[in-house]
């Protein structure tokens, strides 16, 4: 269980205060697969890095199965079995594939088998990866896989995923989707994924909407996507129109 | 032969040796011969007119190695040595060199090797040297390897260079002079730490048509060490040379890497590219994200950096 109490991160401005999260309270049952999304600039990467210590709260409290994690460094907090996928993860010269994969699974003797399987779960091919060095030689979209392979060989127990959809190819998207949602199915883990793609957000149990550093909604997909579209269409004028049109 | 502990692990350090090297093998130590081996097709020799060996190896050798490793444990020693590689037409060899020195004193303790090969019509080379220090003395721990390369018609040398820590000061001058269709490719992997210094001068001159050149330097200068790179690509025919010079800085280290690149041919076809930054902030962070600490995710990077 993840519990977020109060949690505010402000930062100084001339000026005065501005405040990028906001007063956020928030529980998340093991097993559960939830969506933030929203606005650009509305506070869900904070967020979602204040979980994983990227981000320092200025207020409030984390707890992570009842334990208070607020105090902890990112890597005490990595060994609890909480993970986070970049939205725009890091290259690195001379680290290979499977070395960032070993990393990340912690098995010095993770097995080419292994690593295969986690890649085949974002559609790459281990023949293809595995020597390959995570450098500037990747396109963004394969080191954005990359990146979910290595949580996936991680096997936290919370996962955070920031735009796990972002720079990947439609085909390898489809691929994606399937992979989460059989890690929901298993039920292994938690996750909290940040996305604005319709096909990630029905497959959550809980989809929140961020924005202004507030939980704006909570529901069901099923109840959020009807709003979101309203909310998209409301603010222009020219997909209004055509919406009606139709 | 390899009597002491020392000796041991210094032989293992720079060639990987355990035991008694299979082939042609000659070990200097202190300035002395402490054991040599020819083979059928590659001959030791002492040189007769100044320190050093001469190394024959005979047209068509193929996988064969020869170690030629030097280790110094005495205090004070400083030596000049000349090795003359002559590598005949159509061989495929490997060469491992490389110095190890454990100095207990205060005085220098220093190597300066000059090492040239002349590599024969169609002959692979693949050339190792790798440098190492150790010791409590306060004593400095020197190093001046020299080496010139004669590359004749399609030859190839790749030649890989590993200095990691423990060498207080070290000044490297490497020329490669590249003959038709001859390839020549230097892999360099520094790292200073404390007070040191190094050097690198390299200078591959592309004179044969479709000659290729390549030079990749990877470098970590932590605490006040500094370093100088100056590798130059020279085309004088239709050649291809690429020189990336990559470095980390950490602490107060200073690095400075001027590649130069010229051409005398206009089907000279050069490239450069150097780098010097510090550890990226997001590749720490990634790397702890995966358990490790600050420093593990470190000494992560800048194995990786120098694997």
């Amino acid at each position: 269980m993840l519990e977020l109490k109060s949690l505010s991160y402000t930062v100084h401005e001339s000026g005065g205060e501005l405040g990028i999260l906001n007063d956020i309270s928030l529980s998340i049952g093991d097993g559960k697969l939830v969506v933030f999304t929203g606005p650009n600039g509305g506070g869900k990467t904070t967020l979602a890095k204040s979980i994983m210590g990227l981000v320092t709260p200025t207020a409030g409290q984390i707890l992570w199965n009842g334990q208070d994690i607020t105090g902890l460094g990112i890597t005490e907090r990595a060994k609890l079995g909480i993970s986070y996928g970049f939205q725009q993860p890091p290259r690195f010269k001379g680290l290979t594939v499977r070395d960032l994969l070993t990393l990340a699974s912690g098995d010095q003797k993770l097995s080419k088998d292994r690593c295969c399987q986690y890649l085949t779960r974002v559609g790459l091919c281990a023949n293809d990866y595995l020597d390959r060095e995570v450098d500037a030689s990747l396109s963004g979209g394969e080191v954005k896989r990359i990146e979910i392979a290595s949580i996936l060989a991680r096997q936290g127990k919370l996962m955070i995923f920031d735009e796990p959809e972002a720079g990947i190819d439609l085909w390898s998207f489809a691929r994606l989707t399937e992979t989460f949602e059989q890690l929901h199915a298993a039920g292994g883990a938690t996750m909290i994924i940040i996305s604005h793609q319709e096909r990630i957000i029905s497959l959550a149990d809980e989809v929140i909407v961020v924005g202004d550093g507030r939980l704006r909604h909570r529901g069901t997909p099923g109840e959020i996507l009807p709003q979101i579209l309203a909310d998209t269409l409301g603010g222009c004028p020219v997909l209004r129109k055509e919406a009606m049109a139709q | 032969m390899m009597e002491t502990v020392i000796d041991r692990e210094l032989l293992e350090k720079i060639a990987d040796l355990t035991g008694k090297p299979v082939g042609a093998f000659n070990i200097r130590k202190d300035s002395g011969c402490d054991g040599r081996q020819s083979t059928e097709h590659i001959k030791i020799t002492s040189k007769e007119d100044k320190p050093g060996i001469d190394i024959r190896v005979l047209d068509g050798t193929k996988g064969e190695t020869c170690h030629i490793p030097v280790i110094i444990t005495q205090t004070g020693l400083s030596e000049l040595v000349y090795n003359d590689f002559y590598i005949g037409e159509d061989c495929d060899v490997d060469i491992v060199a490389g110095c190890g020195i454990h100095n207990c004193g205060e005085q220098e303790s220093r190597h300066d090797g000059v090492h040239t090969f002349y590599v024969g019509k169609n002959s692979k080379v693949r050339y190792t040297e790798k440098h190492y220090g150790e010791g409590p003395g306060t004593g400095s721990r020197v190093m001046n390897p020299q080496t010139v390369v004669y590359l004749e018609e399609g030859a190839s040398i790749q030649m890989e260079t590993v200095q990691i820590r423990g060498i207080d000061s070290t000044r490297r001058d490497t020329k490669i002079v590249c003959g038709r269709g001859a390839e020549a490719v230097v892999t360099e992997r520094l790292l200073t730490h404390g007070d040191q210094t190094a050097e690198s001068d390299m200078e591959i001159i592309l004179e044969g048509e479709g000659s290729r050149g390549r030079v990749i330097s990877r470098s970590v200068a932590q605490d006040r060490s500094s370093q100088v790179f100056y590798p130059r690509m020279v085309g004088n025919g239709a050649c291809f040379g690429h020189v990336q010079c990559d470095s980390i800085i950490m602490g107060e280290a200073k690095i400075k890497s001027i590649p130069a690149i010229t051409a005398n041919c206009t089907e000279a076809q050069l490239i450069h590219e150097a780098a010097i930054g510090k550890i990226a902030g997001d590749q720490l962070l990634k790397l702890e994200t995966l358990g490790l600490t600050e420093e593990e995710a470190e000494d992560c990077i800048l194995r990786g950096f120098l694997a």
